[in-house]
Order: structure tokens, then sequence, then C-alpha cells
């Protein structure tokens, strides 16, 4: 713990420091009747970006709150750096923080806005400005420091927020869907530079965002949030491929939900035994979830009957990849092929679908399941 | 838009301006010429009513005495008004419909009402306190709530106040800082209004001045209505003129400073120039 403190102190203007960690302990936040958190427990390594994710109201925003001191927290602990800031006010706990909604100050420059957290330092005035326009130059705004807000696009407004959450020299960097207002290729390249810029500095960072694909692609670690709790955290490729929870399984990413029969530690879906993720499921109905990933298909030859022989009515083109979706009679199946393979199999083609035998989830309810 | 119909609206832009602007000047350009007349029919024009405005003793007292009110009324309303709004739009939203219906509830009681409760108290206060006339802006400050109430509601509603302040706060600001340096400077077209109509509330205001025995400059230009009709009326163009001075100068400043000029730019910039050091 020492060691953590000592780093906090290390840092000048331009060499990348060490970040601290940064513990929420069993935090607990209730409004009237809605329990936005409802025990949540997260630790964050120095220097580590942890994204939540989650659906709308699931206490993302309530979470970085309590930990930038805007909220108060009904119960649990907040430490930074070692340090227990639960109880300190907003201002006395040196976060820094991007908002979802353009919060520049209208009336002062980019620069004055940047150095504004610096005059909360009482640090001189001509350190003030070379600062701010040192920390405009990391976030790629060099020549837009005389601009007001409304002289710029959504996007560099957010670099100059991101810039004066940054030049205070924060412990640490909250970003609460810093691009949500943006459009997607803005913020495609805004998140990739948040990353860069974030590396560079080495702050521990906590990134709030309901889009799946921005957490995976920019997080050290991925924890994914539901009704105020934690629901898994990991590396993005542990999230995506091996989900502890039907929730994540089905909240990141794509997921057919197939129906099958769970005996003796695997399920039988439509012909197909596949191993099970998680242990101790009971024996009888139940429900697989299968990334479309898993599915391949086979167009020509033996397609004229069986539980995995269906017609192909529609192919969504992505790229590199193709999604087509498959009507076997009674359900219809999402499969995810390179788009070469996809070309072979047109709308209105007879195919033959196979489950690789990747370990699958059971959802918990079963309900409307028709075991095949 | 065709030409045609551009033409048709600027035509019609400018009747309405002179519509109004007859309708506002005439009564003003009649009092004025009022006010030069001679003695007699055919005595010459003169500016005798205007000169003795400063002779008069009493009206430049008056005259002082109002201006006195309309700003101390004006940093009264701001110093109660301003934090009290902005602290429960951010604190204590639950409070707002309360703090409206205070605000506008003078609007609702007759100025004769009002001083019949206020005149005891003024009794009192002449005794013990001070019979100044100044003592009048206590009263002037309630006059004045609903319009200031008003007019800082909206520029309050005009800006992000939550997300501001939220954004300051987490810099390091304390919440005086909030209120001084973010929230107040984005309102500053709204504060500026409110000290408008504080002002103009005030120097227009005779009844609660006269059933209590002050003389302001309404009172005193009644007064001297009766005793030389044309400089009291002199006096009435000169306090319009000042209100509509006072008028350009305030939207004058209200207006956002001048900015500088949006270079041409490509969007982003340097995506890379911040790179690796
Ligand atoms: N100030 C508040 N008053 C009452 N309820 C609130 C307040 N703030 C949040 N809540 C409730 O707490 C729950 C969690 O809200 P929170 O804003 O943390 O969700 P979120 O995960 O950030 O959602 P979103 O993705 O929509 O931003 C929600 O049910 C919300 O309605
Ligand atoms: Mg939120």
């Amino acid at each position: 713990m020492t060691t953590v403190i000592a780093a906090t102190g290390v840092g000048t203007a331009t060499a990348s420091r060490a970040g601290v960690e940064i513990r929420l302990e069993n935090l607990r936040r209730r409004y009237g009747a809605v329990t936005a958190l409802d025990g949540l427990s997260l630790t964050l390594a120095p220097g580590e970006l942890v994204a939540l994710l989650g659906p709308s109201g699931c206490g993302k925003t309530t979470a970085l709150r309590l930990l930038a001191g805007l909220e108060e927290a009904d119960g649990g602990r907040v430490v930074i750096g070692g340090h227990d800031v639960t109880g300190l006010p907003a201002n006395k706990r040196d976060t820094g923080m991007v908002f979802q909604a353009y919060s520049l100050f209208p009336h002062m420059t980019a620069w004055e806005n940047v150095a504004f957290g610096l005059q909360m330092r009482k640090i001189g005035a001509a350190d003030r400005r070379r600062r701010a326009v040192e920390t405009l130059e990391l976030v790629g705004l060099a020549g837009f420091a005389n601009r007001y807000a409304h002289q710029m696009s959504g996007g560099q407004q957010q670099r100059v927020a991101l810039a004066r959450a940054l030049a205070i020299r924060p412990k640490v960097l909250l970003l609460d869907e810093p691009l949500s207002a943006l459009d997607a290729k803005v913020r495609v390249r805004l998140r990739d530079e948040i990353r860069r810029v974030q590396l560079e500095v080495g702050i521990t960072t906590m990134f709030v965002t309901h889009d799946q694909e921005e957490a995976l692609a920019i997080a050290d670690r991925v924890g994914v949030m539901q009704s105020g709790r934690l629901e898994q955290i990991g590396p993005p490729t542990a999230i995506y491929g091996r989900p502890a929870t039907p929730f994540v399984a089905e909240f990141v990413g794509l997921t057919n939900r197939l129906a099958g029969v769970v005996r003796g530690g695997s399920v039988e879906v439509r012909g197909t035994r596949i191993p099970l993720v998680q242990p101790d499921v009971p024996d009888g109905p139940a429900v697989a979830l299968i990334r479309p990933e898993a599915v391949t298909l086979t167009s020509g030859a033996d397609t004229s009957t069986g539980p995995l022989v269906g017609t192909v009515i529609a192919t969504a083109f992505l790229g590199a990849t193709s999604r087509v979706t498959v009507d076997l009679g009674d359900v219809r199946v999402l499969a995810q092929l390179a788009t070469s393979d996809a070309a072979s199999a047109p709308a209105g083609t007879r195919v033959q679908l196979t489950l690789r035998a990747d370990p699958v989830l059971i959802a918990r309810e079963t309900s409307g399941a028709t075991p095949a | 838009m065709s030409r045609n119909r551009r033409l048709k609206l600027q035509i019609f832009r400018v009747a309405v301006f002179l519509v109004l602007g007859a309708f506002f000047l005439v009564p003003i350009g009649a009092m004025f010429e009022f006010s030069t007349r001679g003695v007699t029919e055919e005595a010459p024009r003169t500016l005798n009513a205007w000169l003795t405005i400063a002779q008069t003793p009493d009206l430049v007292a008056a005259i002082f005495a109002s201006l006195a009110l309309a700003v101390l009324t004006s940093l009264g309303m701001l110093l109660l008004l301003v934090p009290t709004m902005i602290w429960v739009r951010l604190r204590l939203p639950h409070l707002s419909r309360v703090i409206e219906f205070l605000c506008l509830l003078p609007l609702t009681i007759p100025a004769i009402v009002l001083v019949a409760g206020l005149a005891p108290i003024y009794l009192w206060m002449n005794l013990n306190i001070s019979d100044s006339i100044l003592t009048l802006a206590f009263v002037y400050l309630i006059l004045v709530l609903p319009y200031a109430y008003r007019a800082l509601y909206t520029g309050l509603a005009a800006i992000d106040v939550k997300t501001l302040a939220e954004a300051a706060r987490s810099l390091g600001a304390n919440w005086g800082t909030v209120m001084l340096r973010v929230i107040v400077p984005n309102m500053s077209v709204a504060i500026l209004n409110a000290c408008l109509l504080s002002v103009a509330v005030v120097l227009g205001e005779f009844t609660i001045a006269n059933l209590l025995n002050y003389v302001n400059l309404q009172v005193a230009i009644a007064l001297l209505g009766r005793a030389n009709a044309t400089v009291s009326i002199a006096v009435a163009v000169a306090s319009l003129m000042f209100a509509f001075i006072l008028l350009v100068i305030l939207s004058f400043f209200g207006r956002p400073r001048t900015r500088v000029e949006p270079e041409p730019g490509i969007p982003f910039p340097g995506l890379t120039a911040g790179g690796p050091r």
C-alpha cells in the first residue's frame, strides 16, 4: 500500500505517471424505492481502464458519481490510492470527470476551461496557461486554445473536456458515456484517442458505457452490471468468449436461444451434444445460449430433412463477415460466417446447420422452450 | 423563399416598426412639446421648465432618492434571489414550486393592501431605526420579486446548471466559486434583465411611497404637477428618457461578448499530432 501512495506523488508534465489503485467496497445507494446500487464491489488496478457495461438503469452512472463524490453512498466505502475518501466532498477528491452532456463552461475559451481546475489548485497564471496548452496538445487540439465551446464540434468539445479533466492530474479519470452524443465515425476515432491518451498518462480510469463494442474495444477489463450489481468482470475476451451467466451472454453479443434437454452434464440441442459451462445444471428441458459464430452451414447435398435443416431467409452484410438468418420451421437461428461462405447461400437456399461443440450456457428460465 | 415574399415581409416589419414607434413617440413628443411652451400662446419656445428642474431642490432630492432606491433594490434582489435560485435548482429541486409561489405572490397583492400591512412596521421603524426614504428599499424588494424571479428563471433554464456545477465541483471548486465563476457569468443577460425590470419598477413606483409619506420621484412629479405643470411634465419626459437610455445601455452590455472568428478548420486536426512523446 505504501508504494501505491508514494507513486501518486510522482509525475511531471510530460512523463507518464503510475496510476493508483481504486477500490469500491460494497457500495449501496437507494433512490426512494429504487435500488440503484446493491452492494457493488470493484477494484481497479493502478493504471487500469475498466469499462462498466450494462443496460439502462443498472446503476453505472450512480457508481461513477459515488466514486466522484457527486452523490453520497448509503453504505460502503470508496478508497482511492489507499485513502478512504467516502466522506470527502467532490471538490476534495481529486477525480477528473468527463460527462455525457457537453459540459464546457460556455463563457471560457478552451484553454481557460482546461486551466480552471489548475486555478482552483492555486497554480500561477503562467504555469496554468502552459499546462493548459500542453494538455490541449495531448488531446490533439493544439490550435484550438482560443475557441469557445460553441465554435467547436461535439467531438472537439469532448476532447477539451478530457483535457480539462486530465490537466489537474487527478488520481482517477471518470468517463460517463462521453461518446454517446457523437456520430458513429467520430465515436470510434475518439474512443481510440481516449485509450491512447489514457495509456500515455497511465491514469486509472473508469469508463461507463452501454455500448458493448465500445467497452470490449477500449478496456483492460469489462465489468457487466445488472440491477445494481456486478454480474461479471474480466478481460474483454473472457466476457465475450466465456460469459459466466446467461445475462452476460445475452447482453454482450448476439445469442441464439435454442431449446434442448440437459442430461448428465451436457445438453442435447437438435441432435447435437454440447458441453455445459455451468456445473450442476439439473437434468431436464432447458434453453441453450449459442453464439452465431458457433453455427456453421453447408448447402447442397443432404439438405432434405433433419432437425438442423432450414431455409436462408436473410443475409446481413457486416464487412468481412455476414450474418445469415436461417428458418428451421419452429425457430430462427443466426449464423455468423465469413462473407465468402455466406455468398454461397443466398436467401431461399436450403441449408444444413452444424453447431460447434463449444461449451454453452443454459438460461435459467425455460418457459416457452419446446424440447426438440 | 421567393423575393416577392421576402419583400412583403420586409414591408410588414417596417410598418409594424413605424406604428409601434409612433405609438410610443407621439405621447412623449406631445409631452416634450408641452414642456417647452411659453407662458402665453404667442410666447416663444423656451427650455425654462427644464432648467427649473435643477433649481428645485426638493425635486433633485427626490430624483437622487429614487435612483439610490433603484440601486439598493437591485442589489438586494440579486443578493437574495441569485444564490437562492441556484441553490434550489442544484440541491433542493423539490422546493422550486414553493419559491416560485412566494416570489410571484406580490403580483396578486394590491399595493394598498401591502401598505395597510406595512404602515405599522414603518411607523415603528421611523421611530426606532431610521426615517430615511431609503428604507423603502425593503418594500420595493418585495415588489420587484415577481419580475426579477421570472427573468432569472429564464436565464437559469437556458443553461445546464447541474452539469456545469458538477464539472466545476470535480475540478476542485467550492460552492461559492461554482456560483460566482461558473453559473453567474452564464446568466449575465438574465441578471441584467432582472436589474432593468427592478429599476423600472422602482423609478415608476408611486402608490406605496405616497401612502407611507415619502417623496420619491413619482410623488415629487405629482406634487409639482399641481404647482407647475410644465416642469412636472419635463421631469416625466426626463425620467422616461432615462429609463430608455438605461434600456439601451443594458441591452448593449447584455450582448454576448465579441468572440474570435472561428478559423476554418479540419474537423479533427492532429489526430496524431498529440502523439507519443
Ligand atoms: N437522482 C435520482 N433520483 C431518483 N432515481 C434515480 C436518480 N438517479 C438515478 N436513479 C435511478 O437509479 C437507477 C440507476 O440509475 P443510473 O443513472 O445509475 O443508471 P445507468 O446505468 O447510468 O443508466 P443509463 O445507461 O440509462 O445512463 C435507475 O433506476 C434510476 O432511475
Ligand atoms: Mg448513465
